[in-house]
Protein backbone atom coordinates (compact mmCIF):
# COMPACT_ATOMS: atom_id res chain seq x y z
CA UNK A 1 0.00 0.00 0.00
CA UNK A 2 1.13 3.94 -0.29
CA UNK A 3 3.30 5.62 2.17
CA UNK A 4 0.51 5.89 5.25
CA UNK A 5 0.56 2.60 7.21
CA UNK A 6 -2.91 0.87 6.28
CA UNK A 7 -6.14 1.45 8.69
CA UNK A 8 -7.21 -1.67 10.29
CA UNK A 9 -10.67 -2.40 11.97
CA UNK A 10 -11.38 -5.95 13.55
CA UNK A 11 -14.94 -6.23 13.77
CA UNK A 12 -16.43 -8.61 16.07
CA UNK A 13 -20.35 -8.98 16.18
CA UNK A 14 -21.45 -10.14 19.34
CA UNK A 15 -25.01 -11.34 20.87
CA UNK A 16 -24.96 -11.87 24.77
CA UNK A 17 -21.40 -12.16 25.28
CA UNK A 18 -20.81 -10.48 28.10
CA UNK A 19 -18.92 -13.04 29.53
CA UNK A 20 -16.08 -13.78 27.02
CA UNK A 21 -16.43 -10.25 25.05
CA UNK A 22 -14.45 -8.08 27.88
CA UNK A 23 -11.49 -10.51 28.01
CA UNK A 24 -11.61 -10.76 23.81
CA UNK A 25 -11.10 -6.88 23.37
CA UNK A 26 -8.48 -6.64 26.11
CA UNK A 27 -6.19 -9.06 24.66
CA UNK A 28 -6.91 -7.66 20.75
CA UNK A 29 -5.72 -4.34 22.00
CA UNK A 30 -2.97 -5.46 23.94
CA UNK A 31 -1.84 -7.41 21.12
CA UNK A 32 -2.51 -5.27 18.04
CA UNK A 33 -2.78 -1.77 16.98
CA UNK A 34 -6.26 -2.05 15.36
CA UNK A 35 -9.42 0.06 16.62
CA UNK A 36 -11.55 -2.83 17.66
CA UNK A 37 -15.32 -2.61 16.90
CA UNK A 38 -17.60 -4.77 18.58
CA UNK A 39 -21.32 -4.48 16.73
CA UNK A 40 -23.63 -5.28 19.73
CA UNK A 41 -26.37 -7.01 18.38
CA UNK A 42 -29.24 -6.18 20.40
CA UNK A 43 -28.21 -7.92 23.25
CA UNK A 44 -30.36 -7.71 26.58
CA UNK A 45 -26.99 -8.10 29.02
CA UNK A 46 -23.81 -5.97 29.59
CA UNK A 47 -21.94 -6.78 26.10
CA UNK A 48 -22.52 -3.45 25.36
CA UNK A 49 -21.14 -1.80 28.76
CA UNK A 50 -18.73 -4.52 28.93
CA UNK A 51 -16.81 -4.41 25.16
CA UNK A 52 -16.86 -0.51 25.83
CA UNK A 53 -15.14 -0.55 29.04
CA UNK A 54 -12.85 -2.57 27.78
CA UNK A 55 -11.91 -0.10 25.01
CA UNK A 56 -13.69 -1.12 22.10
CA UNK A 57 -15.77 1.19 19.88
CA UNK A 58 -19.63 -0.52 20.11
CA UNK A 59 -22.26 -0.47 18.04
CA UNK A 60 -25.90 -0.94 19.38
CA UNK A 61 -28.09 -2.30 17.41
CA UNK A 62 -31.51 -1.22 18.27
CA UNK A 63 -33.05 -5.16 17.56
CA UNK A 64 -31.08 -8.30 16.73
CA UNK A 65 -30.16 -8.45 12.83
CA UNK A 66 -29.05 -12.05 12.73
CA UNK A 67 -24.85 -12.44 12.35
CA UNK A 68 -25.06 -10.93 8.64
CA UNK A 69 -26.62 -7.64 9.44
CA UNK A 70 -24.60 -7.31 12.56
CA UNK A 71 -20.80 -8.07 10.61
CA UNK A 72 -22.59 -6.16 7.59
CA UNK A 73 -23.18 -2.82 9.91
CA UNK A 74 -19.36 -3.51 10.96
CA UNK A 75 -18.63 -3.10 7.28
CA UNK A 76 -20.27 -0.04 7.10
CA UNK A 77 -19.06 1.46 10.02
CA UNK A 78 -15.63 0.78 8.08
CA UNK A 79 -16.78 2.20 4.93
CA UNK A 80 -17.49 5.50 6.61
CA UNK A 81 -14.59 5.76 8.34
CA UNK A 82 -12.26 5.19 5.34
CA UNK A 83 -10.47 2.11 6.95
CA UNK A 84 -8.34 -0.11 4.38
CA UNK A 85 -8.85 -3.42 6.00
CA UNK A 86 -11.46 -5.56 7.95
CA UNK A 87 -10.50 -8.19 10.04
CA UNK A 88 -13.80 -10.25 11.59
CA UNK A 89 -13.55 -12.60 14.50
CA UNK A 90 -16.23 -14.19 16.74
CA UNK A 91 -17.21 -12.68 20.30
CA UNK A 92 -16.98 -15.83 21.77
CA UNK A 93 -13.18 -16.89 22.09
CA UNK A 94 -13.69 -19.37 19.33
CA UNK A 95 -10.76 -17.75 17.03
CA UNK A 96 -7.47 -17.48 18.32
CA UNK A 97 -6.54 -14.02 18.24
CA UNK A 98 -2.84 -14.36 17.85
CA UNK A 99 -3.58 -15.75 14.11
CA UNK A 100 -4.81 -12.12 13.25
CA UNK A 101 -1.26 -11.24 11.55
CA UNK A 102 -1.66 -14.13 9.41
CA UNK A 103 -5.51 -13.12 7.79
CA UNK A 104 -3.77 -9.83 7.51
CA UNK A 105 -0.69 -10.85 5.72
CA UNK A 106 -1.82 -11.62 1.87
CA UNK A 107 -4.12 -8.53 2.01
CA UNK A 108 -1.28 -6.35 3.36
CA UNK A 109 0.94 -7.66 0.40
CA UNK A 110 -1.47 -7.00 -2.26
CA UNK A 111 -1.65 -10.72 -2.99
CA UNK A 112 -5.55 -11.01 -1.91
CA UNK A 113 -8.80 -9.00 -1.43
CA UNK A 114 -9.97 -11.79 1.34
CA UNK A 115 -8.39 -14.12 3.01
CA UNK A 116 -10.09 -16.76 5.17
CA UNK A 117 -8.86 -18.42 8.26
CA UNK A 118 -9.31 -22.27 8.08
CA UNK A 119 -9.25 -24.23 10.46
CA UNK A 120 -8.73 -27.54 8.71
CA UNK A 121 -5.40 -26.11 6.69
CA UNK A 122 -2.26 -27.69 8.55
CA UNK A 123 -2.23 -29.29 11.78
CA UNK A 124 -5.73 -28.79 12.92
CA UNK A 125 -6.85 -29.59 16.60
CA UNK A 126 -10.78 -28.74 15.48
CA UNK A 127 -13.01 -31.45 16.69
CA UNK A 128 -16.83 -30.35 15.41
CA UNK A 129 -19.71 -32.28 16.21
CA UNK A 130 -21.05 -34.86 13.52
CA UNK A 131 -23.94 -32.74 11.93
CA UNK A 132 -21.42 -29.53 11.76
CA UNK A 133 -18.74 -31.81 10.19
CA UNK A 134 -21.47 -33.30 7.91
CA UNK A 135 -22.72 -29.50 6.90
CA UNK A 136 -19.21 -28.14 6.15
CA UNK A 137 -18.30 -30.77 3.99
CA UNK A 138 -21.87 -29.81 2.18
CA UNK A 139 -21.14 -26.33 1.72
CA UNK A 140 -17.84 -27.16 0.66
CA UNK A 141 -18.44 -29.29 -1.96
CA UNK A 142 -21.29 -26.50 -3.04
CA UNK A 143 -18.56 -23.99 -3.12
CA UNK A 144 -16.38 -25.99 -4.71
CA UNK A 145 -18.29 -27.07 -7.35
CA UNK A 146 -20.15 -23.67 -8.54
CA UNK A 147 -17.06 -20.78 -7.72
CA UNK A 148 -14.06 -22.88 -8.43
CA UNK A 149 -12.11 -21.53 -5.32
CA UNK A 150 -10.46 -24.50 -3.54
CA UNK A 151 -11.94 -24.06 -0.11
CA UNK A 152 -11.57 -26.35 3.04
CA UNK A 153 -13.45 -24.30 5.77
CA UNK A 154 -16.33 -22.29 3.63
CA UNK A 155 -18.14 -21.60 7.10
CA UNK A 156 -15.44 -19.79 8.90
CA UNK A 157 -16.24 -16.71 10.15
CA UNK A 158 -12.43 -15.54 10.61
CA UNK A 159 -11.44 -13.63 7.80
CA UNK A 160 -9.88 -10.39 6.59
CA UNK A 161 -11.02 -8.28 3.27
CA UNK A 162 -9.44 -5.00 1.64
CA UNK A 163 -11.62 -2.02 0.81
CA UNK A 164 -13.17 -3.29 -2.51
CA UNK A 165 -14.80 -5.88 -0.66
CA UNK A 166 -15.80 -3.66 2.21
CA UNK A 167 -17.85 -1.68 0.23
CA UNK A 168 -19.94 -4.32 -1.75
CA UNK A 169 -20.50 -6.27 1.34
CA UNK A 170 -21.84 -2.81 3.04
CA UNK A 171 -24.64 -2.73 0.16
CA UNK A 172 -24.68 -7.13 -0.27
CA UNK A 173 -24.11 -8.62 2.77
CA UNK A 174 -26.58 -12.45 3.16
CA UNK A 175 -28.05 -12.78 6.49
CA UNK A 176 -27.44 -16.62 7.74
CA UNK A 177 -24.29 -18.02 7.60
CA UNK A 178 -23.20 -15.35 5.47
CA UNK A 179 -19.91 -16.50 4.83
CA UNK A 180 -21.20 -19.74 2.65
CA UNK A 181 -23.06 -16.94 0.36
CA UNK A 182 -19.97 -14.38 0.30
CA UNK A 183 -18.03 -17.03 -1.62
CA UNK A 184 -20.55 -16.72 -4.92
CA UNK A 185 -20.88 -13.13 -4.37
CA UNK A 186 -16.61 -12.91 -4.20
CA UNK A 187 -16.91 -15.19 -7.19
CA UNK A 188 -19.00 -12.99 -9.16
CA UNK A 189 -16.63 -9.99 -8.13
CA UNK A 190 -13.41 -12.13 -9.41
CA UNK A 191 -12.01 -11.35 -6.39
CA UNK A 192 -8.73 -13.19 -4.65
CA UNK A 193 -9.30 -15.16 -2.01
CA UNK A 194 -6.67 -17.11 -0.44
CA UNK A 195 -6.99 -19.54 2.76
CA UNK A 196 -4.47 -19.66 5.90
CA UNK A 197 -4.27 -22.08 8.47
CA UNK A 198 -5.50 -20.71 11.68
CA UNK A 199 -6.21 -21.91 15.39
CA UNK A 200 -10.39 -22.08 16.39
CA UNK A 201 -11.70 -23.79 19.59
CA UNK A 202 -15.15 -25.05 21.12
CA UNK A 203 -16.78 -22.10 22.12
CA UNK A 204 -16.03 -21.07 25.99
CA UNK A 205 -18.97 -19.52 27.15
CA UNK A 206 -22.90 -20.22 25.90
CA UNK A 207 -23.84 -22.85 23.27
CA UNK A 208 -24.17 -22.41 20.26
CA UNK A 209 -27.56 -21.16 18.54
CA UNK A 210 -27.74 -24.10 16.04
CA UNK A 211 -29.80 -27.41 16.52
CA UNK A 212 -30.71 -30.34 14.68
CA UNK A 213 -34.12 -28.65 13.32
CA UNK A 214 -32.43 -25.52 12.43
CA UNK A 215 -29.66 -26.92 11.05
CA UNK A 216 -31.39 -28.33 8.50
CA UNK A 217 -33.29 -25.89 7.91
CA UNK A 218 -30.21 -23.38 7.46
CA UNK A 219 -29.09 -25.77 5.47
CA UNK A 220 -31.24 -25.12 2.71
CA UNK A 221 -31.88 -21.56 2.95
CA UNK A 222 -27.79 -20.66 2.71
CA UNK A 223 -28.37 -23.19 -0.49
CA UNK A 224 -30.90 -21.46 -2.05
CA UNK A 225 -29.86 -18.14 -0.95
CA UNK A 226 -26.49 -19.29 -2.47
CA UNK A 227 -28.28 -20.73 -5.56
CA UNK A 228 -30.16 -17.48 -6.20
CA UNK A 229 -27.26 -15.60 -5.85
CA UNK A 230 -25.37 -17.30 -8.54
CA UNK A 231 -28.46 -15.70 -10.86
CA UNK A 232 -29.37 -12.59 -9.50
CA UNK A 233 -28.31 -9.16 -10.56
CA UNK A 234 -26.09 -6.77 -8.36
CA UNK A 235 -26.87 -3.01 -8.89
CA UNK B 1 -84.71 -13.93 -5.04
CA UNK B 2 -83.64 -17.12 -2.98
CA UNK B 3 -82.22 -16.73 0.39
CA UNK B 4 -78.82 -17.90 -0.08
CA UNK B 5 -78.38 -15.24 -3.46
CA UNK B 6 -79.50 -12.54 -0.44
CA UNK B 7 -76.98 -13.95 2.03
CA UNK B 8 -74.13 -13.99 -0.65
CA UNK B 9 -75.05 -10.24 -2.05
CA UNK B 10 -75.64 -9.24 1.68
CA UNK B 11 -71.91 -10.52 2.59
CA UNK B 12 -70.00 -9.42 0.00
CA UNK B 13 -71.14 -5.73 -0.04
CA UNK B 14 -70.78 -5.70 3.57
CA UNK B 15 -67.27 -6.95 3.08
CA UNK B 16 -66.45 -4.32 0.31
CA UNK B 17 -68.07 -1.79 2.37
CA UNK B 18 -65.79 -2.54 5.14
CA UNK B 19 -62.69 -2.43 3.48
CA UNK B 20 -63.52 0.70 1.67
CA UNK B 21 -63.86 2.34 5.08
CA UNK B 22 -61.00 0.82 6.48
CA UNK B 23 -59.08 2.83 3.67
CA UNK B 24 -61.12 5.88 4.06
CA UNK B 25 -59.98 5.38 8.24
CA UNK B 26 -56.50 5.11 7.18
CA UNK B 27 -56.29 1.69 8.52
CA UNK B 28 -55.48 -0.14 5.51
CA UNK B 29 -53.59 1.59 2.65
CA UNK B 30 -54.63 1.65 -0.81
CA UNK B 31 -51.94 -0.51 -2.48
CA UNK B 32 -53.12 -3.38 -0.11
CA UNK B 33 -56.90 -2.53 -0.50
CA UNK B 34 -56.41 -3.18 -4.41
CA UNK B 35 -56.51 -6.65 -4.26
CA UNK B 36 -59.39 -7.04 -1.24
CA UNK B 37 -61.51 -4.24 -3.06
CA UNK B 38 -60.98 -6.47 -6.39
CA UNK B 39 -61.81 -9.84 -5.18
CA UNK B 40 -65.05 -8.55 -2.68
CA UNK B 41 -66.15 -6.49 -6.32
CA UNK B 42 -65.87 -9.74 -8.00
CA UNK B 43 -67.56 -11.83 -5.53
CA UNK B 44 -70.66 -9.17 -5.36
CA UNK B 45 -71.07 -9.35 -9.12
CA UNK B 46 -71.12 -13.13 -9.61
CA UNK B 47 -73.86 -13.27 -6.64
CA UNK B 48 -75.33 -10.62 -8.61
CA UNK B 49 -75.74 -12.27 -12.23
CA UNK B 50 -75.43 -15.89 -11.15
CA UNK B 51 -75.67 -17.02 -15.02
CA UNK B 52 -72.07 -14.98 -15.72
CA UNK B 53 -70.67 -17.93 -13.43
CA UNK B 54 -71.95 -20.64 -15.33
CA UNK B 55 -70.81 -18.91 -18.76
CA UNK B 56 -67.01 -18.49 -17.12
CA UNK B 57 -67.23 -21.77 -15.55
CA UNK B 58 -67.88 -23.52 -19.04
CA UNK B 59 -65.59 -20.94 -20.98
CA UNK B 60 -62.82 -22.68 -18.24
CA UNK B 61 -63.83 -26.15 -19.01
CA UNK B 62 -65.32 -26.79 -15.48
CA UNK B 63 -68.91 -28.75 -15.69
CA UNK B 64 -69.70 -27.50 -12.13
CA UNK B 65 -70.20 -23.88 -11.48
CA UNK B 66 -69.26 -23.65 -7.27
CA UNK B 67 -65.96 -25.60 -8.02
CA UNK B 68 -64.87 -22.65 -10.43
CA UNK B 69 -65.88 -20.70 -7.46
CA UNK B 70 -63.71 -22.11 -5.18
CA UNK B 71 -60.75 -22.25 -7.80
CA UNK B 72 -60.93 -18.74 -8.16
CA UNK B 73 -60.88 -18.27 -4.77
CA UNK B 74 -57.76 -20.08 -3.52
CA UNK B 75 -56.10 -18.68 -6.39
CA UNK B 76 -57.39 -15.64 -5.01
CA UNK B 77 -55.94 -16.38 -1.56
CA UNK B 78 -52.64 -17.26 -2.60
CA UNK B 79 -52.19 -14.40 -4.60
CA UNK B 80 -52.80 -11.91 -2.07
CA UNK B 81 -50.67 -14.40 0.42
CA UNK B 82 -47.58 -14.14 -2.19
CA UNK B 83 -48.36 -9.66 -2.32
CA UNK B 84 -47.95 -10.52 2.22
CA UNK B 85 -44.40 -12.30 1.47
CA UNK B 86 -43.53 -9.46 -0.33
CA UNK B 87 -44.33 -6.72 1.46
CA UNK B 88 -43.00 -8.24 4.70
CA UNK B 89 -39.61 -8.86 2.77
CA UNK B 90 -39.73 -5.49 1.94
CA UNK B 91 -40.28 -3.99 5.76
CA UNK B 92 -37.22 -6.31 6.55
CA UNK B 93 -34.98 -4.73 4.63
CA UNK B 94 -36.16 -1.83 5.53
CA UNK B 95 -36.06 -2.41 9.14
CA UNK B 96 -33.04 -3.85 8.47
CA UNK B 97 -31.43 -0.49 7.38
CA UNK B 98 -32.54 1.35 9.72
CA UNK B 99 -31.85 -0.31 12.51
CA UNK B 100 -27.83 -0.03 11.35
CA UNK B 101 -28.61 3.80 10.42
CA UNK B 102 -29.36 4.09 13.82
CA UNK B 103 -26.78 2.09 15.34
CA UNK B 104 -23.94 4.26 13.46
CA UNK B 105 -25.84 7.19 13.97
CA UNK B 106 -25.62 6.42 17.87
CA UNK B 107 -22.36 5.90 18.16
CA UNK B 108 -21.64 9.21 15.72
CA UNK B 109 -23.74 11.12 18.11
CA UNK B 110 -21.80 9.78 21.01
CA UNK B 111 -18.79 11.18 19.68
CA UNK B 112 -17.12 8.21 19.78
CA UNK B 113 -16.80 8.58 23.75
CA UNK B 114 -16.38 4.77 23.29
CA UNK B 115 -12.81 3.00 23.40
CA UNK B 116 -10.38 6.17 22.00
CA UNK B 117 -8.69 4.11 19.33
CA UNK B 118 -5.22 5.67 20.34
CA UNK B 119 -5.53 5.44 23.98
CA UNK B 120 -4.16 1.66 24.65
CA UNK B 121 -5.13 -0.30 27.67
Amino acid sequence: MEGTPPRILVVVPAYQEERSIGGLVRSLRERHLFDVLVVNDGSMDRTSDTAREAGAIVLDLPCNLGIGGAVQTGFQYARAHGYDVVVRIDGDGQHEVEDIPKVLDPILTGNADAVIGSRFLGETEYRGSIPRIFGIRFFRLLVNLTTGYRVSDPTSGFFAINRRLVAFYSEHYPSDYPEVDAYILMHRLKARTVEVPVRMYERAEGKSSITAFRAVYYMVKVTLSFLINCIRRFG
Amino acid sequence: MNRVTLFAICASAGFLLYILEMVRRRKLREEYSILWLFGSASILVLSLKQDWLVVLAHAAGIVYPPSFLFLVGILFILLILIHFSIAISKLHQMNKKMAQEIALMKEKAMGGVSGDPSIKP
